[in-house]
């Protein structure tokens, strides 16, 4: 077995059980690395989520703050209002986003490109809106947690964050094993038969309407759990903080620059965005504000323009090239 | 012998304009039919409904005795009818077995066997070399016999052929023929749309005639070339007096 | 009655103005199918450009709207030369380029500017008003509205009545085919970019004259000209026209009826009810 056989094969696995190891060899626990770990594992899960109906379905929707929001405040609002454990807010909060995606989405799969795209911006703000200025879950001011215990229990860790990251870790490698699970079977061919024709994929006997809903309310359920996690770990929510257009670009943004429609894309994306974005925020603050944003936008923009095939491209690209080059070698020797 | 596909009185009209009108036919199982004439007359359009793409103004379409009028094209497609399209349709991003991999999950729900299955409607229709290529790449004579190969992984009943050779060269015309012939044999029933009439004539058992969308002469190859009707709306009164003309005076 | 008339020319008012900053959105979408995120960051700068030159040289808005024009055409052609050009026609990659502009523009604005809200002082139309029958007009709102209208007929006579804005059309209905005939449509979609900025920046120049100018105030007035754009049905200066006054109407009539909270829930839900029933807009084919 070649060593990219090898990878295929047992990449998965291995990975899993290195990040698991992690906290045990001492590098998760406090601090900032920490911190910055538990980010990059929640903005894969985040950009994986978006992935399903984003990339392999190629319905490029931003509204999946909506989604995550929604999965926030469930749990937020068994916390603060309910004053219990998250756990059953979580639940309805997932279930509840799955709804309302399936709701919201059904007649706007009838809208093509940027139509479609405009559509979703308008639902963000509708719902950033609505929430805003709904007493129920806090309005503008939003919900804060008060001290909990720490544990599993609340789901709530006060200074070490080996809690919080098996906890992100156990979300991460459902969304992943689910996403990787999915594009190797008959689900996965279907979605992407749908982005590259969705008239051909029915001429073959597949449902459009009904797997971009189930896909949408599959990707939906997953962000809310993720919004779930956001909300928990942050001891508070808003409106702006997860529902708004910014968080639904975190979604797109962290999937294209890894590689749309793969499936280590979002963990790719996640892995150079994340770090880059925290430790600029941290360490270029002297320069005013604004200057971590600036150089995301830089990074965007170039990314666009040289490689809009992400780092997947990138990475597509050099084994293609080295592919090349052995070949032509291959053809040297032969004459030779 | 029941036919396996009617179409009974079936009219379609776009606004003002009447693409098909009052076109009635069957397809008995286990033959080629071709549904040909000239440009304009109507073949694609009442494909269409067959397809489940329209829904006709007027009129029937049964399958297997069950009426599929307006059917959604992925159920008509499920009830075992499956379809090609004219201008063809590689999921571009798809590698060739990828594409007929979708085709083959109707028939087969296990991904092992539709796997094999797909390898074997490649095969078919002579793609093997171009497994693992990525669809979009290739020439328009692999892209419209990989329209049938992925057609062909559904498991269908009945294959219906848009236009298969149309914008072909003449290497690839005859592969594409040895392609439907190779189905024919197996048992398999064809409706085939073609605007040539020298692909169809070897293969088809029936040929259906339309003009203007009206069906104007039914029947095997050899008397449907010879009906005046048929002749005047391909090549005009002129050629067609011209003809019987010289029939008369040979005989 | 008379407060439901000054309701609806509120309303009005706005609308036109929204009419304007959709235009220049309208006309790049229509002829090279780009949606530019940044087009409210464009709207933003043109506020900036009026600011300064009135608080530095003591222009008014009434003049400086065509500093804020040239320097917004300036920065549209730039745009496209440096952000578009190299992947127009590549799905999403212009959109999420132009959102990552965005954040630069914003972001530099906010490093060099402070989030701020900057307001100019002394303006010629300043806190005037004049009287129709017992409706309130308020002449900066009033003015703006009336040169976006100017502005507006200007570009709606360019693009039909002139050789140049044939061209344009062309290049909007098939590029190769106006290349063949000899227009040189690379330098079409420059001067679109150009003239979808100047349209505007023009919008943005103005508006000094009674709003706040912000590192933030694009963002709302950029959504708001997506939702008239998608309304209108891309690429139709009457059709976005008519769309943005449905926009104003509805902004004004809920804001006062309804509520001031639910102004942009009506708006944005009427959008999506119109864009439901009208998938490719109200004018869209």
């Amino acid at each position: 077995m070649n060593p990219t056989g090898f990878f295929r094969r047992f990449g998965w696995p291995v990975l899993l059980v290195i990040l698991a190891a992690l906290p045990i060899v001492g590098i998760v626990g406090e601090g900032f690395l920490s911190h910055v770990l538990i980010l990059v594992l929640l903005n894969a899960a985040m950009a994986q989520a978006w992935n399903i109906i984003g990339g392999y379905g190629g319905q490029v929707s931003f509204g999946h703050s909506v989604f995550f929001g929604i999965g926030a405040y469930g749990a937020a609002y068994a916390v603060c209002v309910s004053e219990t454990t998250p756990w059953p807010g979580v639940l309805i909060g997932a279930l509840l986003a799955a709804l309302v995606a399936i709701l919201v989405s059904y007649p706007c799969f009838k809208l093509k490109g940027h139509y479609f795209a405009i559509a979703t911006f308008a639902i963000v703000e509708i719902f950033n809106r609505l929430f805003m200025i709904w007493d129920w879950v806090g309005g503008a001011v939003g919900l804060d947690y008060t001290i909990l215990e720490d544990g599993w229990k609340n789901f709530t860790w006060s200074v070490d964050k080996r809690g919080y990251y098996y906890g992100i870790l156990i979300i991460f490698a459902l969304v992943f094993s689910l996403v990787r699970w999915i594009s190797r079977s008959r689900a996965g061919y279907y979605l992407r038969a749908i982005r590259e024709g969705q008239e051909t994929a029915e001429s073959l006997g597949v449902n459009s309407t009904g797997m971009k809903l189930a896909a949408m309310a599959l990707s939906a359920f997953l962000a809310a759990l993720c919004g779930a996690f956001y909300a928990q770990y942050n001891f508070r929510v808003d409106p702006p903080m997860v529902m708004s257009l910014d968080m639904s670009m975190k979604f797109v943004l962290v999937t294209i620059l890894g590689g749309i429609g793969t499936f280590r894309g979002p963990l790719l994306g996640a892995i150079v965005l994340v770090p880059l974005q925290e430790y600029s925020r941290a360490y270029l603050s002297r320069l005013g504000s604004g200057v971590d944003l600036i150089i995301f936008g830089l990074i965007i923009v170039l990314m666009m323009e040289f490689q809009p095939g992400g780092i997947m491209g990138i990475i597509q690209h050099y084994s293609d090239s080295k592919k090349r080059t052995s070949r032509r070698r291959g053809v040297t020797e032969a004459s030779s | 012998m029941s036919a396996i596909l009617s179409v009974r009185n079936v009219s379609m009209q776009f606004g003002a304009l009447m693409a098909n009108k009052d076109v009635s036919f069957d397809v008995e199982p286990g033959t080629v039919v071709g549904l040909i004439g000239p440009n304009g007359a109507g073949k694609t359009t009442l494909f269409n409904c067959v397809a489940g793409f329209y829904k006709p103004s007027a009129g029937s379409i049964l399958f297997h005795g069950e009426d599929i009028t307006g059917m959604p094209s992925y159920r008509v497609a499920r009830k075992g009818l499956a379809r090609t399209f004219q201008v063809v349709r590689p999921l571009k991003e798809m590698t060739v077995l990828e594409n007929i991999m979708v085709g083959a999950y109707m028939s087969h729900g296990d991904t092992k066997r539709a796997l094999a299955f797909a390898e074997e409607c490649m095969r078919t229709c002579f793609l093997e070399e171009w497994r693992d290529k990525p669809s979009g790449d290739m020439t328009i004579g692999n892209k419209k016999r990989l329209e049938i190969a992925r057609a062909l992984a559904t498991g269908p009943k009945m294959l219906l052929l848009d236009e298969a050779v149309a914008g072909l060269t003449s290497t690839e015309v005859k592969e594409m023929v040895d392609v439907i012939k190779r189905l024919k044999a197996t048992g398999l029933t064809i409706l085939m749309v073609e605007h040539i009439m020298e692909a169809i004539m070897p293969i088809a058992d029936k040929i259906v005639v339309l003009a203007h969308g009206e069906k104007i002469a039914e029947g095997i190859p050899g008397d449907v070339v010879r009906n005046n009707e048929v002749i005047t709306a391909y090549l005009g009164k002129k050629y067609a007096e011209g003809m019987a003309k010289g029939h008369g005076s040979r005989s | 009655m008379s407060i439901l008339t000054q309701v609806v020319l509120d309303g009005l008012w706005a609308g036109m103005l929204y009419g304007l900053i959709a235009a220049g959105l309208s006309l790049i979408w229509g002829v090279m199918d780009v949606l530019n995120f940044a087009h409210g960051e464009f709207l933003m700068v043109g506020m900036y450009v009026s600011f300064f030159t009135g608080f530095l040289f003591k222009i008014d808005p009434i003049i400086s709207w065509i500093a804020a024009g040239a320097f917004l055409f300036i920065l549209g052609v730039l745009t496209y030369k440096l952000v578009i050009a190299r992947i127009l026609g590549k799905a999403m990659a212009p959109l999420l380029a132009t959102f990552g502009l965005s954040m630069i523009i914003k972001n530099v604005v906010l490093n060099r500017f402070t989030p701020n809200f900057r307001i100019l002082e002394g303006t010629l139309l300043e806190g005037r008003s004049f009287m129709i029958a017992d409706v309130i007009v308020p002449l900066p709102q009033f003015a703006t509205a009336l040169l976006s209208l100017v502005v507006l007929g200007a570009l709606y006579l360019m693009l039909t009545r002139t050789r140049f804005g044939w061209a344009i059309q062309a290049t909007a209905l098939d590029k190769e085919a106006a290349n063949l005939m000899g227009i040189n449509t690379e330098q079409i979609y420059l001067l679109v970019f150009g003239i979808g900025g100047a349209c505007v920046g023009i919008a943005g120049g103005l508006l000094p004259s009674y709003l706040a100018t912000h590192p933030d105030v694009g963002t709302l007035f950029g959504l708001i000209a997506f939702m008239v754009v998608a309304m209108g049905g891309f690429g139709s200066i009457p059709g976005a026209l008519i769309a943005a006054i449905m926009i104003g109407l509805v902004e004004s009539l809920a804001g006062f009826y309804i509520g001031p909270v639910y102004k942009y829930i009506a708006v944005f839900g009427v959008y999506l009810i119109i864009i439901l029933v009208r998938p490719k807009g109200l004018f869209g084919w």
